[in-house]
């Protein structure tokens, strides 16, 4: 560990960083102009070609806004909840390995940098951490706001967050099980190459873990959906309800920051899905017969657009779906998604016991 | 020297979260120092690299155990016109005793340096990996050793102790009634069911 290290991962800290902040810009853009494209609107169109740049200018106006505080909000914990969602959402992504790890000759050393924040060994518990620690923004900024609709707004996200999170983290059980690890790196490469099932290999297909697991990516995908509050599970800012929920008391740079860790939350859940089952960065990078710097930047390219996949998906089920009512949000969390989960979990420990110790009668 | 500065810094911010807890008026901000005193707890365990410990301290404590205070709290509420007056009256007394007795033999055991009076001070058996050995290592009384197997034998102990008391309290807690209460409602044995 010398100063070249320490420097390189303040580097990759940095380029997480500015990469969640320029996704979001685009994403905000991207949602508009699907969802504009799907309802017949043409959407954004004035700030820059095919309005790229209007995210940019209603951030900063909204920097520019003033920043109304009512009278009767708990303050500390008023502001403090706008940065509590914005932490997290970043420290997310920082376990999300975004690349095939690069090999660089740095001061005449060669040096192996993996493309991701850090390499946890407990990387996918620790995404679950965090995104249990972004409840927290909403809770806070529904209680400290001293209204009633952010009150509501907060409480439903408390007991949306608790039944969503046991639901996905059983939907990964499975996952962990059949890869055998935690480290998203090695979650990773072990979805590399072509599929083989059963003993036989489908030479057309990907090692994904979609292939294998589809009804845990399903559950997880569900659940993913309902933990960043999107459509249709966005109950906890149902605009014909409770106004805004749980930001209705906040504007201006304050409200950005929820805006912000609201689409950074998206992008992470996208890449998370892309991660666990669909192969992350792995992709054909025909590393003999193009450029070197071609094949190092193919796995990215590969791992952004299969993110780009889930992010249309996310829009398209905002722009069809009808917000679920209080009480089905429920049912499906606990009576359906949760024993779905369990039941999947124990085919699949069943088959992989029978995998390493044959059949019980064998 | 990183170590100590987190060290530090996490201390201190694990001790205002616990005095929080105490002093806090409103039972949200009680709940938020409760939850920064396991976060930084859940730091220190990083700074040992016990990576795995910390990420489930925080997905436990802090991501479930704390969500359901807050959504209690938020949910029941404490009435601002309940009165906040202390019904146990031996309570601080009680704890006056208590802390001056752990503060004096804390004190002893540093001013003699008798560590081994809880925890063995013999080096900790090779790298543990499996389940068994992790069991062995905390609670087998098989080995040649018997201070050496003992280990963290009574840390375990106090610990489960620890809940026990907090699961007692919990219980005395919510069957716990005011006298006063009972006699303005003027309620019967039947109807306030089981806690007599």
């Amino acid at each position: 560990m010398d100063w070249i290290d320490l420097g390189l991962i303040a580097l990759r800290v940095l380029v997480v960083f500015g990469m969640l902040q320029v996704v979001t810009i685009l994403l905000v853009w991207f949602e508009r102009k699907i969802v504009a494209d799907m309802q017949n609107r043409i959407g954004p169109d004035r700030a820059g070609p095919w309005g790229i740049l209007q995210t940019l200018a209603d951030g900063v106006k909204l920097l520019f806004k003033e920043q109304v505080t009512p009278r009767k909000v708990e303050l500390g914990l008023y502001l403090a909840a706008p940065v509590l969602a914005v932490v997290p959402a970043f420290l997310m992504f920082m376990v999300i390995p975004f690349g095939r790890p690069v090999r660089i000759n740095l001061a005449g050393e060669d040096r192996l940098i993996p493309l991701q924040g850090a390499d946890l060994n407990v990387g996918l518990l620790y995404v679950l951490a965090m995104s249990s620690i972004a409840v927290y923004a909403v809770v806070l900024a529904g209680w400290s706001s001293g209204s009633k609709y952010p009150l509501l707004g907060g409480v439903r996200a408390t007991a949306q967050a608790i039944s969503y999170e046991a639901a996905m983290g059983l939907s990964l059980v499975p996952v962990i099980l059949f890869t055998g690890s935690v480290r998203l790196s090695e979650i990773v490469a072990y979805q590399s190459g072509s599929l083989t099932f059963l003993g036989r290999s489908f030479d057309f297909l990907p090692a994904w873990n979609l292939f294998i697991l589809a009804p845990s990516f399903l559950i997880f995908f569900i659940a993913a959906v309902a933990e960043t509050n999107r459509a249709p599970f966005d109950l906890v800012e149902a605009e014909q309800e409770i106004v805004g929920g749980f930001h209705t008391e906040y504007s201006g740079l304050r409200f950005a920051l929820f805006f912000l860790a609201e689409y950074i939350n998206i992008f992470t859940m996208s890449a998370l899905a892309v991660t666990l089952f669909l192969g992350g960065w792995s992709g054909p990078t025909w590393d003999d017969s193009l450029p070197l710097l071609v094949s190092a930047v193919l796995p990215t390219v590969w791992f952004l657009a299969k993110v780009t996949l889930f992010l249309f998906l996310y829009v398209w089920l905002r722009a069809t779906l009808p917000r679920l009512r209080y009480d089905q949000l429920m049912n499906l969390g606990w009576k359906r998604l949760i024993p779905a989960s369990l039941g999947w979990l124990f085919l699949i420990g069943g088959a992989l016991a029978v995998r390493q110790f044959g059949l019980p009668w064998g | 020297m990183v170590e100590m500065v987190v060290f530090i810094l996490m201390g201190a911010v694990a001790l205002a979260g616990a005095l929080g807890v105490v002093m806090a008026r409103n039972p949200v901000y009680g709940a938020m120092g409760l939850m920064a005193t396991l976060f930084a707890l859940a730091v220190f365990y990083v700074v040992h690299l016990a990576h795995f410990v910390a990420v489930v301290q925080v997905i436990v404590y802090a991501g479930a155990v704390i969500t359901l205070f807050l959504f209690v709290i938020m949910f029941v509420g404490v009435d601002r016109a309940e009165s906040l007056t202390e019904k146990l009256s031996l309570q601080r007394p009680a704890a006056l005793i208590i802390l001056v007795g752990v503060v004096v033999l804390t004190g002893a055991l540093v001013v003699t340096d008798r560590f081994d009076w809880v925890i063995s001070t013999a080096e900790p058996a090779q790298v543990v990996g499996s389940i068994e050995e992790i069991g062995e290592n905390l609670i087998s009384v098989g080995s040649s050793d018997v201070r050496q197997a003992s280990r963290w034998l009574l840390p375990f102990e106090a610990t489960s102790l620890l809940l026990v008391v907090a699961a007692v309290g919990a219980i005395s807690l919510a069957f716990y009634r005011p006298r006063r209460s009972e006699e303005e409602t003027g309620t019967s044995d039947s109807d306030t069911g089981s806690n007599r």
